[in-house]
């Protein structure tokens, strides 16, 4: 009789394993846990009070992020320029690329961490996320197309009535939703399992090579002022030498008319550097090699150049060969392969 | 009862005084009516006529007006007895579009009263200008209808306060066009330029406002588009004929805090 039960209890766990497997991929597919805080990530500066993150809000927001109805001409989605792939960053363009071939003057910056940032875009003239994607969407030489426009070709849509009601509990089709919605996709674009990340929380027993350990103790001597960890950037905006480009770009300056702002921007973050080449406000570095020898050896006095690149006289940071070498090793352990990679992220 | 005799007789003077078909009421903030603030947007002497109106400045220099959009928020009035009345704030921004003669009047609900001065704000506060996106609807939707025009600047945050658009046969612009985008709410993150202007009308010349139950009382102010350009600085379409959010958009902005002036008051 007993062993007959535990026969019969074999079979249903036989079954239930036989069919689970979609159960169990719906099944995390709808543990969806919201924004989560990385253990080794300071508070985000985000007001999630006025836009907690759901599940609804989240895919909604990502089907907007990879509508190309944003554009005009309906050719160029937010993803289009950011990229998952390239750290969601427009991987070998040095400047955005809009419709009709149009460019523009800044480097597509990554779509990562942004729940942590304080201003938004190389020059920081945006200050809310919620406010950010209507400076692309507006912008002449991106996506050319008014808010008013994409809020009716939306509103045209059974897919995004039913989004949006979803999202919000009615079809109603607005500004506040449309951005509110884009921000909590973009707010969960979260890197931070990187292998230092791994190193910093102690996790699967993760540790730094003797190179990366050099490299480390390397950051922290010449780099780490600016791209402060565990994000990387101290959000400051700064010249760091790199001379003025041929459009004469005066970066923060634009925003707050200050003289002691001009050829400022904003310290970048140092994450997932593998993926998103080139480099600089307006990606004229290729290579880090390159950055790197622009820091050791062809830092240039240009106005509000950067006191930290000017000591003892001196323009640039000391940095030998080797010294590079370890930095390239340290950078290395930034690139998060998960974050590339995880398909909640992705067009689906 | 000389004192009684007197408190009588008083109060018969006071009556006597008083207009019997329109007593002054009591201020009582419950007790709203209807009041419109018009804008009437002229230039010198003459109606502005989008297109095709020929003026002058005080430079000599000759120009056309094509687009005129300006904010007005912050009312407040004044009560002939002192008494201050402040438009509660999500009802109190205003976009005057002169192609839209119905957006030229502001409509307000206020306590019955008699106003003797009016207070408003040429643009949007800072406050109001950081707000969360969901508090920006109506004419501070970035998306509304004068997104067409763009009253709002996606890319370093805020509102165009006034826009002015036009041709000068002297503008230095490739064009002739002159353009004339004046914003900025102080800076969020970083001190910027502040162009918010308050202005401050006596009503008491040209008319108080009486404002009574089931009827409207309405303000209509002068709003004189040469004063953007001659004023404490007169403005040259030669040297700048295209102000936006650089430095010399204070100049705009202290010339056109003048601009308004009370006409008169339909009560």
């Amino acid at each position: 009789m007993r062993a007959n039960h535990l026969y019969v209890w074999c079979v249903i766990i036989l079954f239930i394993v036989g069919c689970s497997k979609n159960e169990v991929i719906k099944e995390e597919i709808e543990s969806f846990l919201g924004f989560k805080k990385p253990g080794n990530f300071p508070e985000p500066e985000y007001n999630f009070v006025n836009n907690p993150v759901t599940k609804s809000g989240f895919e909604l927001g990502r089907a907007l992020f990879y509508e190309p109805r944003f554009s005009r001409d309906n050719s160029i989605s937010c993803g289009s320029c950011h990229i998952q792939s390239a750290a969601f960053t427009h991987h070998g363009h040095d400047v955005s690329h809009g419709i009709e071939d149009r460019l523009g003057k800044r480097n597509s910056p990554p779509i990562m961490n942004l729940a942590w940032r304080k201003t938004f875009m190389w020059d920081g003239g945006v200050f809310d996320l919620d406010l950010q994607p209507i400076a692309p969407i507006t912008a002449h030489e991106e996506m050319d197309e008014t808010l008013e426009r994409v809020l009716a070709k939306l509103r045209a849509m059974p897919k995004y009535t039913s989004l949006f009601n979803a999202a919000f509990g009615t079809e109603e089709i607005n500004t506040a939703r449309t951005m509110k919605a884009m921000s909590q996709f973009m707010l969960m674009c979260i890197s931070s399992n990187s292998k230092y990340d791994k190193v910093m929380r102690g996790e699967d027993n993760q540790e730094f090579t003797t190179e990366e350990e050099q490299g480390f103790n390397l950051f922290k001597q010449h780099c780490a002022s600016c791209h402060k960890a565990p994000l990387f950037t101290d959000e400051s905006f700064r010249n760091n030498g790199i001379g003025i480009g041929s459009v004469d770009d005066l970066g923060r300056y634009e925003i707050t008319m200050n003289d002691a702002d001009k050829y400022k921007f904003k310290v970048p973050s140092l994450r997932n550097l593998k993926y998103s080449a080139p480099y600089t406000h307006d990606g004229r570095y290729l290579t880090l090699k390159g950055v790197l020898d622009h820091y050791s050896s062809e830092v240039m006095q240009t106005p509000n150049l950067d006191p930290l690149l000017q000591q003892n006289g001196k323009l640039g940071i000391p940095l030998s060969e080797a010294d590079k070498t370890y930095l390239l090793a340290f950078l290395n352990t930034l690139n998060d392969e998960t974050f590339i990679k995880e398909k909640s992220l992705s067009e689906q | 009862m000389k004192r009684i005799l007197s408190i009588i007789s008083l109060s018969i003077l006071l009556t006597a005084c008083s207009k019997n078909d329109d007593p002054k009421p009591d201020f009582n903030e419950s007790e709203k009516a209807g009041l419109s603030i018009q804008f009437d947007n002229i230039v010198g002497n003459k109606k502005l006529i989008l297109n095709n109106g020929n003026y002058t400045n005080a430079l000599g220099q000759q120009f056309n007006v094509s687009m005129l959009q300006y904010f007005i928020s912050n009312i407040k009035l004044k009560t002939t007895e002192g008494q201050e009345y402040i438009v509660p704030q999500d009802d109190s921004y205003f976009l005057i579009n002169q192609a839209d003669a119905a957006s030229q009047f502001a409509k307000v609900q206020v306590p019955v009263a008699d106003y003797q001065s009016l207070t408003f704000t040429i643009g949007v506060d800072s406050l109001r200008s950081t707000m969360d996106v969901s508090k920006r609807t109506g004419v501070l939707d970035p998306a509304g209808d004068h997104s067409t025009s763009g009253m709002y600047w996606s890319w370093n945050s805020g509102y165009i306060f006034l826009k002015l658009e036009g041709s000068a046969p002297d503008a230095g612009s490739a064009d002739q066009k002159i353009r004339y985008h004046i914003g900025g709410f102080g800076g969020y993150s970083a001190p910027g330029i502040n162009n918010i202007k308050s202005v401050t009308i006596d009503l008491r010349t040209a008319g108080i406002a009486k404002v009574r139950k089931d009827r409207n009382s309405n303000i209509h102010l002068f709003a004189d588009i040469m004063k953007v350009f001659n004023g404490p600085a007169n403005v040259s379409f030669v040297t700048n004929p295209t102000v936006m959010s650089g430095s010399y958009s204070t100049v705009v902005a202290n010339n056109y805090v003048n601009m308004f002036s009370h006409d008169h008051t339909e009560n």
